[in-house]
Order: C-alpha cells, then sequence, then structure tokens
C-alpha cells in the first residue's frame, strides 16, 4: 500500500519502465547460461538446461523490474512468466508424446501392418488388421447406440422436458453416468454378459455396450447444448405457421443444429474410439481377424497396443514396435475425427446469430 | 384449407371444459404421440443403463462381498476389505499425487489463455491443450513407461540425494523410474486439459466490469486477477479440480502400463515398492481371472465407482451452488 | 377471407401470477387494431392468447374464451396447432428460417406441415405472397438464396409473405417494426394499411405514432403498478383515443407523462 500511496503522492503519469528489449535479452541470457552450465556439469542435459534457463530468468527479471519498476510491478512480471511457463511446460509431454508416437512408430507404419493380423505370427512382421477392423466393428455398434439414444434424449430434454422433474433428473443421472470410470463400464458390460449368455463370455458387442455406456452422456450434453442455442424464435415462428411441435423439433430444430450435432457426435466417437480399459474387459483379445462382433473375442487397436506393450514375445523388440505403430495409427484417427468434427462445426454454422 | 378448428371427431358437447394443458400433446396427432414417446423413451432408457450398471455390478460382484471370508483367504486373497483397502489406498495416492501437479500447472494455463495471451491467439491455444484431452490413454501409457520413465530416473536420483530427508523422497530409488510418482506425471498430463478447459471457461465469465473497476483502480493485470478473476473463479475452480479428481481416480492405463505396483501402502514416491490403483489391479488381473477371483475384481470395481461417484456429486454440487448465487449464467 | 375475434372476460396466467385481467373486446374485420401501453402491460401477452402462442411458455395458461366468428379458440378438441394455422403471426425480430431459402421460407408452412402441392402452384403461391408482402421487385431474382442474407426489414417483410401463404383469417403483429430502421417502418406500415383489404389485423407497438398512422381502432392496456395483472383501460376508434379519450390514464400516456 505505501507504494500506491507514494504512486498517488507524485503526480507524475511515468515512472521507471524496462525497456522493450528486457524480455528478450534476459530470456536469450539465461537459456545460453542454464545450457553452458548443463553442458558443462551434466552432460548436456537439455531437460536441466531448460529448468536452468527458466529458474535464471526468473530471478534476472524479478530483480530488475524490482530496481527499476518496483515491487508491484515486479510481482505482475513474475506472475506473466509462470503463467506462460505453465502453458509451454504443458507442450512438453504433448510434444514429446508426438515426436515418440512418430519416431517409433513409423518403423511399421507399412503396408504389411494394415494388411496383416497376428495370426501365427511369433516375433517381427505381422500387423494389426484385425484389431483395426475390431475397433471399427466396436465403435460402429456403439454409435449405432448411443448416437440415437443420446440424440433423442438430448431433444427430449432441450424441447419437451424443459425444467420438469423427470428432465431434472435425467439430467442429473447423465453427469452421474459422464463420472463412471471406463474400466467399470467395462465391467458393467462383462457382468451383463456373464448373466445374459454365460459366465467369461468376451465379444465385439460386449465392448460396443461397455463404450456406449461411455458415449451416450458425451452425445447428450454436446447435443443438448447445441440445440439450446437454436433461438425460440425460430420455433415460435414454425408454431405461428401451425406447424404441430414434432415437426418443429424435426424440420426446424434439428435442421438449424445440424452441424453443431454432427460435430459433437463427431467428437464423441474421437472421444471413445482410443478407449482401452473397457475393452480389455469386454472385447478381450485375439490374434486374428474376428468378423463377428457378437462371439468370441475381438481384438481392438487400443487393447493390440496394450497387449504388444504387456505381453511381448521373445523378440520384444518387434512387439513395441507394433505397439508405437498402433498408438501413432490411434493418434492419427483421433486427430483426424477431431479435425473434421471441428471443420464441421465451423464451415457449416447456419448463420443463427445476427 | 379447412376451416374447422377442430379434428375429427367432434368434441363431445355438455362436457365440462377443462383448461387446456399446454404440456400436454394433442393425443389425436399419432407424429407427435410417437416422436415425444420415443425422445421420453430415450431419456428413460439412460436412467435404466444407469440402473442396470448398479444392479449387475451388484450382482456380479456380491459372491466375493459375501463369501466366506475363510475361503477367499484360501484363495490367497482374504476379507474383501482387507484386500481392497491397500488399492484404494493406491487410487486415492495417485490421484492426489497427479493434482497436486496438474492443479497448479492447469490454472496458470487457463489463466493464460483468458487473460494472458492476445486475444487471436485465445482460441488456437485452448485447441492446442484440447489436442492433450484427445490422445488415448494406451498411448499416454505407452509414453509414460517407455519414454517418461527412463528419462525421469536422473531426476528421482538427485531428488533422493539432495532432498531425501523429506519422507516423500525417501527410501532406494526405483532402478526402472516406473513408480508412483511417474505414474502420478502421467495422470496429471491427463487431467490437465479437463482442469484447464473448465477453469478458462470460468475465468472468461468473470464479468468485465469487475474486471475494468479493478484496472481502474491503478492495478497491474496480476492485481486485476488476484482483485477480481480469482475471487469470482474459485467455486469453479474447485469444481473443475474434484471433476479432474474423479477422472484421475478412474483412469486405468496410465496406472496399469506404468506402475508395477503390489499391496504396499506407503508414501515413498521414489521406491519400487509401490501401492497400485483399483483400476490397475482390475486391469492387470482380469483377463487370467476366473471364478471367484472374477467377482472379487468386480466388487472392486464397485467400490471405485462409488468412490467417483461421491467425488463427481461433490463437484455438481459445487457447480450448482454456484450457478444459483453468481448470476454468471 | 377474414375473421372477428371477441373475448370476454379474459384472463391470462403464468404459473398462479396473473398477467392480464378482464380483458372483453371485440375485434373486427378487415380493419387494423392496435394495442397501446407502457412495458409489461400485456399486451404482447394478450395478444399470444388469440393464436395461443403463449402456450409455448410454460405454466403459462387461460381463463376464459377468445372466439373466432363464434367459435371457441379454448372449446374442447380445439387444436392449437389448427388456430395456429387461421392465425398467423408475425414477431418482433424477424426470424426467416436461416436453413432455407427465400422460396422455401415462403413455403414453410406448407412444406412444413407435409402438404404436397404441385411446383407451378408453389410458383405461383411463392408469387403472390411475395407481392402481397410488397417484396417481390426486390427478390424475385434470387429465391434460391437464404433468406437471412436480406436485409432486416426484407426479412421482416418475408416473414409477413411466410404467414400469408398460409392464408390465415387473422394477422397477429408482436411490434414488428421495433427492431427496424425508420425507411423499412415506413414500408411495413404501407404493407400494413394494404393488408388490411383483406385480413383482420392486430398489432402491438410501443409507437404511438405509428398506432395513429396504421390503426383503425386503439386499445389501450395498462399497470397500476409491478406486480399487478394488466389491463385493458379503453378502446375506441384511433382518431378519439389520440385526440379525446375518455380515460384520465389514456390521457397521461398519449400526452407522455408516463410509459
Amino acid at each position: 500500500m505505501t507504494t500506491l500511496s507514494q504512486t498517488l503522492a507524485s503526480d507524475a503519469l511515468t515512472s521507471g519502465r524496462l525497456p522493450r528489449f528486457t524480455v528478450p535479452v534476459i530470456a536469450v541470457a539465461s537459456l545460453l547460461v542454464g545450457i553452458a552450465v548443463a553442458s558443462l556439469f551434466a552432460g548436456g542435459n537439455l531437460a536441466l538446461a531448460a529448468v536452468l534457463g527458466f529458474v535464471l530468468y526468473l530471478l534476472a527479471m524479478e530483480t530488475a523490474a524490482r530496481v527499476v519498476e518496483g515491487a508491484r510491478q515486479a510481482s505482475d512480471r513474475r506472475a506473466t512468466t509462470l503463467v506462460t511457463g505453465a502453458f509451454i511446460l504443458a507442450l512438453l509431454p504433448l510434444g514429446s508424446v508426438a515426436w515418440e508416437a512418430i519416431s517409433k512408430g513409423i518403423a511399421r507404419f507399412d503396408l504389411n501392418y494394415f494388411t496383416m493380423s497376428m495370426r501365427n505370427i511369433v516375433g517381427a512382421g505381422g500387423g494389426a488388421v484385425h484389431a483395426i477392423y475390431g475397433t471399427l466393428y466396436v465403435t460402429g455398434l456403439a454409435s449405432l447406440m448411443s448416437i440415437p439414444i443420446g440424440l433423442l434424449t438430448a431433444i427430449y430434454l432441450s424441447e419437451y422436458g424443459r425444467g420438469n422433474r423427470l428432465a431434472k433428473s435425467i439430467t442429473f443421472f447423465v453427469d452421474v453416468m459422464t463420472g463412471i470410470p471406463s474400466i467399470v463400464a467395462g465391467l458393467f458390460a462383462y457382468a451383463l454378459m456373464g448373466l445374459l449368455i454365460g459366465p467369461g463370455f468376451k465379444s465385439g458387442f460386449s465392448g460396443s455396450i461397455a463404450l456406449s455406456v461411455l458415449m451416450i452422456p458425451v452425445v447428450v450434453r454436446s447435443s443438448e447444448e447445441i440445440l439450446r442455442l437454436v433461438p425460440n424464435e425460430l420455433r415460435e415462428a414454425s408454431y405461428a405457421l401451425g406447424v404441430p411441435k414434432w415437426l418443429t423439433i424435426v424440420r426446424i430444430v434439428v435442421p438449424t443444429a445440424i452441424s453443431g450435432l454432427i460435430s459433437g457426435i463427431i467428437l464423441s466417437i474421437a472421444r471413445v474410439i482410443g478407449e482401452t480399459a473397457p475393452l480389455l474387459i469386454a472385447s478381450g483379445f485375439t490374434a486374428s481377424l474376428n468378423n463377428n462382433p457378437f462371439d468370441n473375442p475381438m481384438m481392438t487397436l487400443p487393447v493390440f497396443v496394450y497387449d504388444s506393450y504387456a505381453h511381448p514375445g521373445t523378440d520384444v523388440q518387434a512387439y513395441w514396435d507394433r505397439a508405437w505403430t498402433g498408438a501413432l495409427t490411434l493418434i492419427l484417427i483421433v486427430m483426424l475425427l477431431n479435425l473434421i468434427g471441428r471443420l464441421i462445426a465451423r464451415r457449416f454454422a447456419p448463420k443463427i446469430g445476427r | 384449407m379447412s376451416q374447422k378448428l377442430t379434428r375429427e371427431p367432434e368434441a363431445a358437447p355438455g362436457k365440462p371444459e377443462p383448461t387446456p394443458s399446454p404440456a400436454r400433446p394433442d393425443p389425436k396427432r399419432p407424429g407427435e404421440t410417437v416422436f415425444r414417446g420415443f425422445a421420453l423413451g430415450a431419456g428413460i432408457a439412460i436412467l435404466a443403463i444407469l440402473a442396470a450398471v448398479a444392479t449387475f455390478l451388484l450382482i456380479q460382484g456380491s459372491p466375493a462381498l459375501l463369501a466366506d471370508p475363510a475361503a477367499l483367504t484360501a484363495k490367497g486373497y482374504g476379507p474383501f476389505l482387507e484386500w481392497v483397502l491397500p488399492y484404494v489406498f493406491g487410487t486415492v495416492w495417485a490421484a492426489v499425487l497427479a493434482l497436486a501437479m496438474a492443479v497448479p500447472v492447469a490454472i496458470g494455463i487457463a489463466l493464460f489463455i483468458s487473460h494472458y495471451a492476445p486475444r487471436r491467439l485465445a482460441q488456437p491455444l485452448g485447441y492446442v491443450i484440447d489436442l492433450l484431452a484427445a490422445v488415448p490413454s494406451v498411448v499416454f501409457g505407452l509414453w509414460g513407461s517407455l519414454m517418461l520413465a527412463p528419462a525421469v530416473r536422473p531426476l528421482f536420483t538427485w531428488l533422493n540425494a539432495n532432498l531425501g530427508f523429506i519422507p516423500l523422497f525417501s527410501g532406494q530409488v526405483s532402478g526402472t523410474g516406473r513408480t508412483i510418482f511417474t505414474a502420478a506425471i502421467v495422470l496429471a498430463t491427463m487431467v490437465l486439459p479437463i482442469i484447464t478447459s473448465l477453469c478458462r471457461e470460468v475465468f472468461l465469465q468473470t464479468p468485465k466490469l469487475h474486471e475494468e473497476a479493478a484496472l481502474a483502480l491503478g492495478a497491474t493485470r496480476w492485481e486485476m486477477v488476484k482483485m477480481s478473476v480469482f475471487p469470482f473463479a474459485r467455486p469453479g475452480i474447485i469444481a473443475a479440480v474434484m471433476l479432474g479428481l474423479g477422472r484421475a481416480l478412474g483412469e486405468t492405463m496410465a496406472v496399469t502400463m506404468v506402475l508395477s505396483g503390489g499391496r504396499n501402502i506407503t508414501f515413498q514416491i521414489l521406491t519400487s515398492e509401490n501401492p497400485n490403483s483399483i483400476a490397475a489391479q482390475i486391469a492387470q488381473n482380469f483377463p487370467e481371472a476366473f471364478g471367484l477371483k472374477t467377482n472379487q475384481l468386480i466388487a472392486a470395481g464397485l467400490v471405485l465407482f462409488l468412490i467417483t461417484l461421491v467425488v463427481n456429486m461433490i463437484a455438481r454440487w459445487i457447480v450448482a451452488r454456484r450457478a444459483a448465487y453468481s448470476g454468471a449464467n | 377471407m377474414s375473421k372477428r375475434i371477441e373475448t370476454t372476460d379474459l384472463n391470462v396466467y403464468y404459473g398462479s401470477f396473473r398477467a392480464v385481467e378482464d380483458v372483453t373486446i371485440t375485434i373486427e374485420p378487415r380493419t387494423v387494431t392496435a394495442f397501446i401501453g407502457p412495458s409489461g402491460c400485456g399486451k404482447s401477452t394478450f395478444l399470444r392468447t388469440l393464436n395461443r402462442m403463449h402456450e409455448v411458455i410454460p405454466g403459462a395458461h387461460v381463463e376464459g374464451e377468445v372466439l373466432l366468428d363464434g367459435e371457441n379458440l379454448y372449446g374442447v378438441g380445439v387444436d392449437p396447432v389448427r388456430v395456429r394455422r387461421q392465425v398467423g403471426m408475425v414477431f418482433q425480430r424477424p426470424n426467416p428460417f436461416p436453413t432455407m431459402s427465400i422460396k422455401e421460407n415462403v413455403l414453410a408452412g406448407i412444406r412444413l406441415n407435409n402438404k404436397r402441392m404441385p411446383r407451378a402452384e408453389q410458383d405461383d403461391l411463392v408469387e403472390r405472397s411475395l407481392r402481397g408482402a410488397n417484396l417481390w421487385e426486390e427478390v424475385k431474382n434470387r429465391l434460391e438464396l437464404p433468406g437471412s442474407g436480406l436485409s432486416g426489414g426484407q426479412q421482416q417483410r418475408l416473414c409477413i409473405a411466410r404467414a400469408i401463404a398460409m392464408e390465415p383469417q387473422v394477422l397477429l403483429m408482436d411490434e414488428p417494426c421495433s427492431a427496424l430502421d425508420p425507411i423499412s417502418t415506413l414500408a411495413i406500415e404501407d404493407l400494413i394499411s394494404e393488408l388490411k383489404e383483406q385480413y383482420t389485423i392486430v398489432i402491438v407497438t410501443h409507437n404511438m405514432q405509428q398506432a395513429a398512422r396504421v390503426s383503425d381502432v386503439t386499445a389501450f392496456f395498462n399497470i397500476a403498478g409491478t406486480g399487478s395483472p394488466g389491463r385493458l383501460i379503453e378502446v375506441g376508434p384511433t382518431d378519439k383515443i389520440f385526440s379525446a379519450p375518455d380515460e384520465k390514464a389514456t390521457e397521461d400516456y398519449i400526452s407522455g407523462r408516463f410509459g
């Protein structure tokens, strides 16, 4: 507070400011010192250099700002540094994951990988075509169940049930469902099938049930949000033309929101397509292609990655290479779905807001 | 066009006129009835699914809960509660460690995006963080065990040598780097985008007037954030943390693939004696399990479900309470 | 093609709150009736009860009757959807359907009700309705373009075309010009004068000059205070209401002493 009253006491509008070049100069200098120290004492450890550089930058800026600009500005600059640092810190794992997946996955990113299964393969070679098919079956069936249920529920919540008790309890339980751990969804599907068909039954469809439990709440939440964005004026305009409510929903509300709905659905598929734990439980493992999702275990890409990693045969490297290629494929699929989803949301959005 | 207002058949004359209830659809319009029925049915199906999840887990888990403790002991895993307790500890401990690392960073990132980054960059930067959320968990698991674990070993050795007097860092450093600390780092990376995006949303909702009032008083940007953004966002931050916690508790693959845990209850995070989480325990043992063991694992899943349920409920409750009084929505 | 509206002791409620009290009024065919009054006096709410649009708001309900040429809109077995096909409505803000072209917007009422109509007849209806709304000349070369590309005033006339394409008996207008600039407002007002040859028109307006310009009959609504229901204070020929009203409150409002 003393600083504030001092500032107020003098009427000057100017005060000490660090020149603009201070930030880049100190940043580069700290980084160089960090690298120098790291290479002298720790054999050029990059992480150490970065950490040292960051700490040095913090200290140098703190001192410079305190001397020239005062304590308040110094703490403001410290906050800026820390906040920016947090963002850069988050980029590290992202960059590292991407780099590892690409550099290690590219080795087996070949034709065999996408045309062969693991049937009768020990050691090098083979591929993940059985797992890719499995992922398509399992995710496809899950979408087939989740999209209608999720979409219709969202329509009920936003169009019919606004504020009534049933709608409130559905909203509540959708929230609860969002929080179900994925492995519990897998256990549920397994338990259900165990009681319906027989203990130990595993199939692609069991996995779809597990994924549906995870996917439905995502579809409901995103669709409901989008449907609520459709201006009431459009519904009123339609009612005023003597159009019944259900036709208004089908012909006006849904078409107006369609790009958002599709984008939400694609993002929800992207969300579950990489799920591993529930499929591990409900769909199991197999080395060969299974084209019947309703019987016998079915391999899926995430489980293939896990299995290759966790149960390598004698030729560990060959299994781990396949795992990395699987990881790369998964990342590509998920990124592609995300990209498509966002593009659709942006490109085809009707101009609602004026 | 028909000039009739009523539909066939004609209204029965002489009946007392009920006030038309707007909520009810016209029962004589089949499309309306069918469509509404479908929508309602879907909503009820969700309730049924959730009930089924609880019921089937109970049915399939109950043999382990009801079995004679002696029989379970004979099979080598003891009475249920005694068996599950170390895993409950592991689950909570890993999640708490993860949050301790993720929360400050997430708040920082959210603040960077909402109040520090240039306006034009805010949205793309948000996407970048969302990309982290899009990476499948099995990929993080692979990365954590094959890349991160070896990479953090020098750090572990250093921490142990220089800060070993702190119980957390004491003990014999693991030779593989695959400890609960590594697992927690991976978990932290995975919950980071969730907490970030929720915090970012709350930060952006801070009333502009509050911010401008602070700036007009001559506050620096950081003082403005402390004066107007944080007080406004506190309940939102807490809710985001709770939701992140719920996610961290239930996350399976990161722990399964990074950690070789056992039934240890220890707060040392650098040693090779590690606790295990419920989810990882299930994932590691389920494929080979049969008979009572399967039931026991399902019962453990039920315990996990209950823990995450409580955490998520608290989070939702905070969100709802906040929505009620803040007027932000 | 226009019908008389009569209401007797009509009360409108939002839940248990009475928003409009005891309105008794007769609205003549082929005239323009304007509802004026301060904000929150229930004039828009009352207007919406004339085609049961208030039912869109949860909890809103009506006591009393509204007769359309003697037939009660709230009678047993009356289908609000059919009511709205005869009593069209134009809203405060122009709201063309963003997913539809200009032509589709005009045909929306027909198409959305799953009615089949030969192409030639459709084209004919589109031209007739757009001409009726004084919009044909401006849009005849871009019927396939989205309706949201038009200016605000054109959009509002498109909405009027959309309403009259249903060939209603009555046209309700809820502050149709409040979101428009003065020139567009003038175009709409001219249109209203033409439309009254064929339709019963009820218009809610905040703008007293507008009421004076376009209406034959003016009804003044008022509330005693916040929380009390709106009431119909006085209704009469527009000239009389604006020059020599019977009620003191009407005079105060007209002369700008409140509201």
